[in-house]
Order: C-alpha cells, then sequence, then structure tokens
C-alpha cells in the first residue's frame, strides 16, 4: 500500500471546532447527511418491514388474532384480529415507507450524498447549506407521514398510488386526517428530492477534480448523475398532482371528481408520469453501486464501460415515456397501449445489456467472495428475474390477467428488494468502513447473505403462481374467494418464509449496530479498491482533501499489467503519468 | 489521526476550484433547479389543458366574464416592467455602477410586491363575489349570474374552473411572493456591500429565477385570462 | 392446489396463455444462461492466490451481439403482443353482433344490467341482478363498465378478462365464454375496505340455459 499512502495528500487538521450541533444535527458536510439518512431511513425500512409482516399474518391466518397483536388499538386490530380497514392502511403505508422513505434515500440521499463528493474529488457539495436543507426536509417529510400512523382514523387507506377518487374522497375511503398528511408528506419529500438533485447534478457537472473527465466517472457516479436528472424532473410532477390531491381534500376542487367534469385518469397520468422515473431512480444507483462492487469482487476492468454509460443514459430517456405501461386496463386509449408496450419493450434493452456486461466482468477475474461482493452477484441474479418477470407484464395481452395479481407483487419484490436491497447490502457493508472506521463482521455478513438469498425465494417466488392463478392485490381475506382457496396452503408457506425474511434482516441489523463499537478497525483501503474516497484516511475528515487529488485513470484498473497489485488507484501517479490539464475535458 | 501537521482552517468554503462547465456553481444550480421548476408548471398547466379540453362539450366560461382582464393586464405590465428593471439592476452592477443596482433592485422589488397585493385583492374581490377553488359558491352573485347565463358564465364546469385557476395562479403568487423576499435579502446583502462589478452573482441568479416567474405568469395570463 | 394458469374460458384465454408460454420460454432461456452463466463464472474464476485477472476493458463484438438479440426478441415479442391486442382490446375490435350486458361497480358490488328480450341496454326491459354475471357459451359478448364512485376492475380469471371501472367513463370489453360451469369475477383494483369481499359470481350458461334463465328472469319480473 506503499503507492497509496504517497498518492494520499495531506488532509485537514482534525482539530474541528464546530459544535456537537452544527457538527451532527445541522451539518452542511456530505458525509454527516449521508449518514444522517442511513440511519432515518433504516429505521424507515425497519418499519416497513413490520407492516408488512402484518400483512403477511393476515394473508396466511386470514381473522386469526395476530401474536402481539393485542397492543394495536381497537380501531385497527380488536383482539389482534387485524380489520380490513387497517389491512388497506397496512398495504398503502408499506409501499409508502418502502419507497418514499426507505429505498429512495437509501439509494439517493445515503449514497449520493456520501458518494459523490468522494468519488470525483470534491470538498463538498455545491450547495452544502442546501443539502442541509434537504435532509431536514425530507426528515420532515418521514415525521408526518410516521404522525399519520397515529391519528384517529389512521392512515392513508388508498394504495401507494393513491388513485383518486378513492383518495381524494374521505367518504369513500374512510381515512381521515392521515390522508392529508399523506399529501403534505409527500409535498416534502418532493422538495428534498429536487433540493438533493440539484445539488448532486451541478457538483457533478462543475467540482470535478482535475483529471476527473467524464469518462474516468465511476459508474455509481454516473448512475447517480443520470438518477438525480430524474428526480429533478419526476418528483416536481409528482409535487404538483399531491398538491392538487391535498386541495381536493382541504378546498374542495375537482380535478378528480367526474361529477364536476373532472378526470379519474388524470391522477394515474400524473402519477405513473412520476411514477416510471421513480422506478429507476430506485434501480439505477443499485445498478451503479453494484457495478463498482463487481469491478472490484471480480478484480478486473468493468466490461464495456462506455455501453454501461450509454445503458444508463438510455434508460433515463426511455424511462419517459413508458409511463402508460401502469395503466393498460385503466380504460386508457387501447392504440396508445400498443404505443407503451413498444417503448416498455425496448426499455428492457439496457438492463440487459447491464447485465451481460456484469457477467463479462465476472469472466475471467479473479473472484473475490467478500461479503459486497455476494451480494453484488445476488443484485444481478435477483435482478435477471425481475427484469425478465416485467417482460410478460410488458406484452399487453398477458398483462391482462396478470395485471394487479401478486404476479405484479412478486415482480417489484424481485427489482426492488431482489434488486436494490442487494445492492444496499452490499454497497452498506462495502463503505460502512469509510463511514464509520470499523469493519462490519464478515461471517455474519456471509450468513445473512445466504439467509436472506434463501427466504427472499422462498417468499417471493411463490407469489408469481399465486399471480399466474388471478390471486388479486391488496385483498385482505383471499378465502373469501372459492378460486383462491386451493392456494391458501401457499400463502401461509410464504407467510412463514417472510418471518423467516424478516428474522434474517434482524442479523443484519445488529451486525450494523454492534459493528459501530466492536467491529474490526478498517484499514486504509479495506477492499483495495481505485476510487478516491479510499486515499482518506477512515473516516474522511470534513472537507475530505486540504488539497484536491489529481485522477490519472479510469475507476476499473484492476490487474492492469503495469503495476504489480491487481488494483491501480485513480490517484496514483505511475512515472509513465503525465499532469492533467487544470480543468478536466468536460465532455466536450 | 498522523497529520496533525496540516494547519488549513476546516471551515473554509468548499470547492473554491469549480471547473467542468464555464458556469459558475449558483447559476448552473439555478438553471437546474428551474428544470425543476418547469416539470412543476407543466404539471399544472397540462392538467388544466386536459381538463379543459376534456370538458367539452361543455363550454368554460368566456374570458373576462367572471375574472377581469384590465387589472390583471396591469398586473401583467407590471411583472413586465419588473423584469425590465431586473436586466437594469444587472446591467448597472456589470457596469459597476452600485447605486443604480440598488435604486433598480428595490423597482424591481417594489414590483414584485404590487403585483401580490394586487392579486391577493383580485382574490379577495373573486371570494366575495362567489368564486372560489371548489367553484362558483351556491347563493352568491356568480352563481345567481350562472343559473341565469349557463354558458358565457360555464356553469358546468365551474368546479374546473375554480380547481385550476387557483392552483395555477396561487402557485405562482407563490412563486413571485418567495421571489420578493429572496430580492429582499439580496437587497440587504447590497446594501451591506456584497456585490461589485467584478463579483455579482446574487443579482444574476435571482434575476434568472425573476425572468422565469414573470415568463410563467405570461403564459398563465395568456391561457387562464385571455383565451 | 394448481400450480398453472386457470382454466381456459374464453377464446381470448388460449391466445393469451400460448402468448405466456412463449414469454416464458424466452424469458426462461435467458434465465438460465445467466443464472448458469453467473454460477459457472463464480466457481470457475474464483478468487485464487498470486492470479490477476484478465485485463481487458471489454469487446465491441460481444455489445454489439447482446444488445442485437433482445432488441430484436423484445420487438418481436411487441409485434405479436399488438397483434393479441387490437384484436382484445382495440376500440374497433368489438363485434358488432355482441350481446351487451351493463355492468355497473360500487362499493362493494357489481350490478349487472341484462338487456332483456330485445337485446338492448337502455330500454324498458332491461333488468338488473346484482352480484351475478350470467353468460351464454359461443356468443360474443361485450360488458359495458361504468363505476358508481371509485375506480374498479373487473376481473374473471377463467375468461382472462380484466377491465378497470372508472367512475366518469364508459368502457366496453368483450369476450366469448367457451367452458360452461359457475366461476367468480372478483374486483382487482383496491377500491375501499371492503375490496377483498367486492366478488360476484359468473355463471357460464349452454345457450338453452340462458335462454331458459332469460325467461325465467323476465317471467319472475326483475329481481336485484
Amino acid at each position: 500500500m506503499s503507492g497509496i499512502a504517497a498518492a494520499a495528500p495531506a488532509v485537514h487538521a482534525h482539530h474541528d471546532d464546530r459544535s456537537f450541533i452544527r457538527k451532527y444535527i445541522f451539518s452542511t458536510d456530505h458525509k454527516i447527511i449521508g449518514i444522517q439518512f442511513l440511519f432515518v431511513s433504516l429505521f424507515f425500512l425497519f418499519l416497513g418491514g413490520l407492516l408488512a409482516m402484518q400483512i403477511r399474518w393476515q394473508l396466511g391466518y386470514p381473522g386469526r388474532p395476530m401474536p402481539g397483536g393485542g397492543i394495536l388499538p381497537e380501531t385497527m386490530a380488536p383482539g389482534g384480529v387485524i380489520l380490513p380497514e387497517y389491512y388497506i392502511q397496512l398495504v398503502t403505508m408499506h409501499g409508502t415507507f418502502m419507497v418514499f422513505f426507505a429505498i429512495m434515500p437509501l439509494l439517493v440521499g445515503v449514497f449520493a450524498n456520501y458518494l459523490i463528493p468522494l468519488k470525483i474529488g470534491a470538498h463538498d457539495m455545491a450547495f452544502p447549506r442546501i443539502n442541509m436543507w434537504s435532509f431536514w426536509s425530507a426528515f420532515t417529510g418521514g415525521l408526518v407521514m410516521f404522525a399519520s400512523l397515529f391519528v384517529p382514523e389512521g392512515a392513508a387507506r388508498a394504495g401507494w398510488t393513491m388513485y383518486a377518487p378513492l383518495s381524494a374522497r374521505h367518504d369513500l375511503s374512510g381515512a381521515g386526517l392521515g390522508q392529508e398528511l399523506w399529501s403534505i408528506s409527500i409535498v416534502l419529500l418532493g422538495l428534498s428530492s429536487i433540493l438533493g438533485s440539484l445539488n448532486y447534478i451541478t457538483t457533478i457537472i462543475n467540482n470535478r477534480t482535475p483529471g476527473m473527465t467524464w469518462f474516468r466517472l465511476p459508474l455509481s457516479v454516473w448512475a447517480l448523475f443520470i438518477t438525480a436528472i430524474l428526480g429533478l424532473l419526476a418528483l416536481p410532477v409528482l409535487s404538483g398532482a399531491a398538491i392538487m390531491l391535498l386541495f381536493e381534500q382541504i378546498l374542495g376542487t375537482h380535478f378528480f371528481d367526474p361529477a364536476a367534469g373532472g378526470q379519474v385518469l388524470l391522477w394515474q397520468h400524473l402519477f405513473w408520469f412520476f411514477g416510471h422515473p421513480e422506478v429507476y431512480i430506485l434501480i439505477l444507483p443499485a445498478m451503479g453501486m453494484v457495478s463498482d462492487i463487481v469491478a472490484n469482487g471480480s478484480r478486473k476492468p468493468i466490461f464495456g464501460y462506455h455501453s454501461m454509460v450509454f445503458a444508463l443514459v438510455g434508460i433515463g430517456f426511455l424511462g419517459w415515456v413508458v409511463w402508460g405501461h401502469h395503466m393498460f386496463m385503466s380504460g386508457m386509449n387501447p392504440t396508445l397501449g400498443s404505443t407503451f408496450m413498444v417503448t416498455t419493450m425496448i426499455i428492457s434493452v439496457p438492463s440487459a445489456i447491464k447485465v451481460f456486461n456484469w457477467m463479462g466482468t465476472m469472466w475471467r477475474g479473479n473472484l473475490r467472495f467478500h461479503v459486497p461482493m455476494l451480494n453484488a452477484i445476488g443484485f444481478v441474479a435477483m435482478f435477471v428475474i425481475g427484469g425478465l418477470s416485467g417482460v410478460f407484464m410488458a406484452a399487453t395481452p398477458v398483462d391482462m390477467p396478470i395485471h394487479d395479481t401478486y404476479f405484479i407483487v412478486a415482480h417489484i419484490h424481485y427489482v426492488l428488494f431482489g434488486g436494490s436491497l442487494f445492492a444496499l447490502f452490499g454497497a452498506i457493508t462495502f463503505w460502512y468502513p469509510n463511514m464509520f472506521g470499523k469493519m462490519m463482521n464478515e461471517r455474519w455478513g456471509k450468513i445473512h447473505f445466504w439467509l436472506t438469498m434463501l427466504f427472499f425465494n422462498l417468499t417471493f417466488f411463490p407469489m408469481h403462481i399465486l399471480g399466474m392463478g388471478g390471486h388479486m392485490r391488496r385483498i385482505y381475506d383471499p378465502t373469501q374467494y372459492n378460486f383462491l382457496k386451493p392456494y391458501q396452503p401457499m400463502n401461509t408457506f410464504i407467510t412463514i418464509a417472510a418471518f423467516a425474511l424478516f428474522a434474517s434482516q434482524l442479523i443484519f441489523a445488529l451486525n450494523f449496530i454492534l459493528s459501530l463499537r466492536w467491529g474490526k478497525k478498517a484499514p486504509l483501503n479495506p477492499w483495495e479498491d481505485n476510487g478516491l474516497e479510499w486515499t482518506l484516511p477512515t473516516p474522511p475528515p470534513h472537507g475530505n482533501w486540504d488539497r484536491p487529488p489529481t485522477v490519472y485513470r479510469g475507476p476499473y484498473e484492476y490487474s492492469a499489467p503495469q503495476v504489480a497489485e491487481d488494483y491501480l488507484p485513480q490517484a496514483k501517479k505511475l512515472p509513465t503519468d503525465r499532469e492533467p490539464a487544470a480543468a478536466p475535458v468536460a465532455g466536450h | 489521526m498522523a497529520h496533525a501537521t496540516a494547519t488549513v482552517d476546516v471551515m473554509r468554503p468548499p470547492a473554491p476550484a469549480e471547473r467542468g462547465v464555464d458556469v459558475y456553481n449558483l447559476k448552473l444550480g439555478m438553471w437546474v433547479f428551474l428544470a425543476s421548476e418547469v416539470m412543476f408548471f407543466t404539471a399544472l398547466i397540462g392538467s388544466y389543458i386536459v381538463l379543459r379540453f376534456g370538458a367539452s362539450p361543455n363550454p368554460w366560461a368566456q374570458p373576462g366574464k367572471v375574472l377581469s382582464i384590465q387589472i390583471t393586464a396591469f398586473n401583467t405590465f407590471l411583472l413586465i416592467c419588473s423584469s425590465v428593471s431586473m436586466v437594469k439592476a444587472y446591467a448597472s452592477i456589470a457596469d459597476g455602477n452600485v447605486k443604480l443596482m440598488k435604486v433598480w433592485l428595490l423597482v424591481t422589488i417594489l414590483c414584485g410586491a404590487t403585483f401580490v397585493g394586487i392579486q391577493v385583492y383580485e382574490y379577495t374581490h373573486l371570494i366575495h363575489h362567489g368564486f372560489q377553488p371548489s367553484g362558483y359558491r351556491e347563493g352568491s352573485e356568480l352563481a345567481e349570474l350562472a343559473a341565469a347565463n349557463p354558458v358565457p358564465y360555464g356553469a358546468a364546469t365551474a368546479g374546473l374552473y375554480g380547481s385550476t385557476f387557483f392552483t395555477m395562479t396561487g402557485f405562482h403568487g407563490f412563486h413571485v411572493t418567495c421571489g420578493v423576499i429572496s430580492m429582499t435579502y439580496v437587497f440587504i446583502r447590497a446594501l451591506r456591500g456584497k456585490y461589485s462589478q467584478q463579483d455579482h452573482r446574487g443579482i444574476e441568479v435571482i434575476g434568472l429565477y425573476w425572468h422565469f416567474v414573470d415568463l410563467v405568469w405570461i403564459i398563465l395570463f395568456t391561457i387562464v385570462y385571455l383565451i | 392446489m394448481s400450480w398453472w394458469l386457470p382454466l381456459q374460458g374464453s377464446t381470448f384465454a388460449p391466445q393469451i396463455d400460448g402468448l405466456f408460454i412463449a414469454i416464458l420460454i424466452i424469458t426462461g432461456l435467458a434465465f438460465v444462461i445467466v443464472e448458469a452463466g453467473l454460477i459457472w463464472f463464480v466457481i470457475k474464476y474464483r478468487g485464487r492466490p498470486g492470479r490477476k485477472g484478465h485485463y481487458t476493458h471489454g469487446s465491441a463484438k460481444a455489445e454489439v451481439i447482446w444488445t442485437a438479440i433482445p432488441a430484436v426478441t423484445v420487438v418481436a415479442l411487441g409485434l405479436v403482443s399488438n397483434h393479441y391486442w387490437k384484436e382484445i382490446k382495440g376500440r374497433d375490435s368489438i363485434p358488432a353482433d355482441a350481446y351487451p350486458i351493463g355492468i355497473h361497480a360500487k362499493q362493494f358490488e357489481w350490478q349487472v344490467t341484462y338487456p332483456g328480450p330485445d337485446g338492448q341496454l337502455g330500454t324498458a326491459d332491461d333488468f338488473t341482478v346484482r352480484n351475478q354475471l350470467h353468460v351464454p357459451v359461443g356468443r360474443n359478448i361485450v360488458v359495458v363498465l361504468t363505476s358508481e364512485d371509485v375506480v374498479h376492475s373487473f376481473w374473471v380469471p377463467v375468461l382472462r378478462v380484466k377491465q378497470d371501472a372508472v367512475p366518469g367513463m364508459t368502457i366496453r370489453a368483450w369476450f366469448q365464454a367457451t367452458v360452461p360451469g359457475e366461476y367468480e369475477l372478483g374486483c382487482a383494483e383496491l377500491c375501499g375496505m371492503g375490496h377483498y369481499r367486492m366478488r360476484a359470481r359468473v355463471f357460464i350458461h349452454t345457450p338453452a340455459e340462458f335462454t331458459a334463465w332469460m325467461q325465467q328472469q323476465i317471467q319472475g319480473g326483475a329481481t336485484s
């Protein structure tokens, strides 16, 4: 590691005279903000999981008192038996928390904030104070959403997609204040995402260190850049829609009220115009970080770096013209359906390119199965299933029987749990030493990975079969239907697997928490990675670099022939390297 | 940590070296933010267009029946003037005339504030006559007029009219208010001598925002009041 | 417990299931290639000390191949799907002779209106039955879907027919049932706390049975 020590520039003094509050609460340091997002969104991830367990209990054992459910009030689960009105709150809030307050902030809030400046060699974000507001806006939104669970009529009840007019009218849904709080919370979250995105975009465009050209950016940064563009342009649409929904409730407007000439499908178009870019917001950062981890674990340059970038950009463009595939059965003009089917089919191509390139990266590598690599391989293996099951729903005629059934539930969980969450387990383990200066436990990490892989598939794979059988989503009691009665043993099986899956996550939680205190002290570059972030001490000081580092090469120079080691950091100057021009060639 | 020898102040502003495109961070950030704002107003205006066209054959209220065109035309003129004065403020500081910049900035702030004031007056007036987000208030003057003349007053689409009118102009008014507050902040900084011929980024960036807000208003005025 | 698709009860079912199986084979192949490849690479290229990875940045040829093959496949799938889609849901695909049945969805029931002897909806001899859909086999049926309150979704698994019922819109969906029997109709779009019990029985009759049922309804007076 002598080479790295030479490349590492001198670092700031550790005399940091900021007060505790400025340093850890109202911090403007991108790393602290990332870590704040990490703790908050892990809490919401846990909460979303708890809600999922209640959903599974009701589906596995309909009408039976839930163990420990006695603590819930009479309006939710008298005697521990979940009520239908509580059940639809559960499905609504599980989706809402997981999408908006767990996966999205984990991928973007945590890793965009933490990684972008470190990986491009910047001191901080372009606008550190706006960055702080971004966190506090999301935090307030999360708090409002959390509070909505405890208002008298309970939380919102119209599903996380909030289809109007069910979401717009309390007399039809039975909801109360919780519904308004949902809208307010989403507007706050949207504000947070917009503020965050404009920061990420500006920082990546303007604050790259000398030598860090566009095509030397790690794929994680590329992915976060495209994600930021999607977030910047999609979230205001959701905010606008959520505001209309809110006005529907508090001002008596008629946007979605057909009796006054309003249009019900308007909500769906607005929501999914946001919603499909959102799907890519939830997966692109995962793809980017997996690319970094797979190259590291394979000890090989990423296969087809440029086509990986173009695939990301392609998804970024195509993501805007596929939203109608959520509405094939909505009564939208069928000719539009054909158009959206074609665009949807085409958007699967960039995803396929990425999968093949990850495999190409592993091909003839020298694979190291550290915990991040295991999770990254798990990501590829599971994302493939999620991607392929999407083809079924893209084909409009096949969508007809499987739309709004457990097939789509299986699909989204293969993408968001099998995809995004596996990537997150990998990414958190990978950058944990950089964040906290400690290593997470390797053995427990592996146990967690294998148990999760097993129970994840036992939980979600059978849902494809339920969906093929016609099992509708969001139904409180499937045994109401004769044709679903034979599937009840499968529902019970899924429930047991889901409990085991949840229990397996406690291993990760404990590993995460206990390693903060008792973890092995992290060496300087524990994964022998090429990224700039590892030229700093762990954890990096406020302001990161004293002098910005200089970048001499792309991010994936593993097993390069010029050096004896099998990695060649971006900032390591070889005798043959020339100093870059003062400003990087910014892609033009 | 073994680098106690470094003496750099950790609190110094980050990223002094700005490179990439030839636009400084604040300006680039404002452009990026405005892209987001475009999407926000597109959502609102797009919904308005969809609802208005979707409502046919039920007619929309004719221009000038419910909303006063004269007063809003004056307001539009005021806002356009404020854009001009903003340009003047920027040109003055670019020429190094700080004093003139402050004058023009103050003119801009006053125009903006008057715009908001007139809009508040318009809203109270409309609500008094029975126009509100849910449509024409029952028993109000407007409701009676609409009952007597359903076509010119767009009686069947009154609910949509109220919903879209108040949402669009309300959010625009909110943006103007934010602009006035931000410009006041910039003005206070100008009084403290923070801007010079060499560095007047704050003026330029708030100007960008202000022109955007004006532009949105011209679109809104056209499609909401005139058509 | 069936681990496969439900009974094929309409003319659409064989088409849709056929397409489903075609996609299953294609994606199944892709699935096997990727997963087997991953497992093979994991075993074959597992790290060994003193070894370095193969230093390559990729291959343009490989990129072209694995861009082109999925692209051609999905576009072909899209074209085939579109053919069936137009036949099933296209606005002009509904046969002119289709027998109309009005279905009005409301929280949480299906109000099914039959045209009576004249075969026309919206006439005096219409009658409405709650939560029972009776259709004859071998005849084109068009359901005219409306909704009272929120978005519901008409979903009969054996027919493979799903269509949202949207307040403020009148949506037509057609099918031809092929297998007589009693089945179920469910709501596939979350429509409130009673969503799970918004169920109706579906009776697919032989033509003779259907005529008899119709006679009985008309004589017994409209029931609801």
